[in-house]
């Protein structure tokens, strides 16, 4: 889902870089009105996290490959506002040292990635899992749900970029010149292969470390913020 | 064993086992994610090569491009799982880093 450079227009890039500013800046406000002094490691480890799961690429045998964010857990465990800074710092250093996403995409990667994704998925698990007890599956099942659903709606996010490309941007002959697919492909190929394959391991390392801390730590899911 | 150093425990399997996320795509054949194609590939597929894609793509050159080494693109899978551990230590240390600093400037007035 890391948009490369070239892929979409520099107009779009400057809109989506332009989305991104406010929501940075009220994800530091946010983070500084909630986050205490002993959560800070917790953030560090939450953009760790979502680096080191990103790099463990999932093929569909003979096609494509993708990978599981890891954004929802981190939105679950401190917050939504303090993962889209997590998961923001670990794109950006990925774009920067890796070449793994755009330069010029880091507005809208961390659009689909940093804020529909842990937003989406943080909402969802709180709608399902409401005042269940801390310890219960009711809330493995509400994390498993919103990873699922905050992986699809960034895959979907990201497919309307690219394919909004050849519409807005090609030559008279009809070549495209950015990202060559419309949306009629780009997002069945986005949606389809995160609801069939990539969002069950978003599900799976989301549901699994959240029944692992449920046993630690349980405070992470008492009133939603520990 | 304190929660944080647990998770971090944690982190440092992950890293250990990050070459799967290389070995598993080379071993069924799976080529890169939808969209994340270089230049060639999309002249493979669309027959022509997008004028504005051609000129900003590849302009940054990454200092451990695809988590590997520059240089390194035909190694075999056990150097690039090397460097791929490698680029996984270095990621993690920076993010890690960068992430603590803006943490503490963001949480010493709460507490």
């Amino acid at each position: 889902m890391h948009i490369p450079d070239g892929y979409l227009s520099p107009a779009t890039c400057g809109v989506f870089g332009a989305v991104m500013i406010p929501i940075w800046t009220a994800a530091s406000k946010a983070v500084r009105k909630t986050l205490s002094v002993r959560q800070v490691p917790y953030l560090a480890i939450g953009a760790a996290f979502s680096f080191v799961i990103m790099m463990f690429n999932v093929p569909i045998p003979g096609g494509s490959t993708g990978h599981a964010v890891g954004g929802v857990l981190v939105a679950i465990l401190i917050g939504p506002w303090a993962a889209c800074i997590a998961v923001t710092v670990a794109l950006v250093i990925q774009a920067l040292l890796f070449g793994d996403g755009g330069i010029t995409a880091i507005g809208a990667n961390c659009f689909n990635m940093a804020f529909v994704l842990p937003f989406v998925g943080y909402y969802v698990y709180k709608l399902i899992s409401l005042n269940s007890p801390a310890g219960s599956n009711r809330r493995i099942i509400a994390a498993g749900a919103g990873a699922y659903a905050g992986i699809a709606l960034a895959a979907l996010c990201a497919g309307i970029e690219f394919g909004l490309q050849p519409l807005l941007y090609h030559k008279a002959n009809g070549q495209a010149l950015y990202s060559p697919y419309g949306l009629n492909v780009a997002v069945p190929a986005m949606v389809l292969v995160h609801l069939l394959v990539f969002g069950w391991v978003e599900v799976i390392v989301t549901a699994l470390v959240v029944k692992y801390l449920q046993k630690q730590n349980a405070v992470f899911f008492e009133g939603g913020r520990s | 064993m304190t929660l944080t150093r647990k998770l971090w425990t944690g982190i440092g399997a992950f890293i250990i086992l990050s070459p799967l996320g290389l070995i598993l795509p080379d071993h069924f054949k799976a080529g890169p994610a939808w969209g994340e194609w270089g230049v060639e590939e999309i002249q493979k597929m669309t027959g022509y090569v997008p004028q504005g894609l051609q000129s900003l793509s590849e302009r940054w050159k990454a200092p451990l491009p695809d988590y590997t080494f520059q240089g390194w693109e035909g190694q075999d899978l056990v150097h690039l799982s090397f460097a791929y551990i490698i680029s996984a230590v270095a990621g993690i240390a920076i993010i890690a880093g960068v992430a603590l600093c803006i943490g503490k400037v963001l949480a010493t007035e709460h507490e």
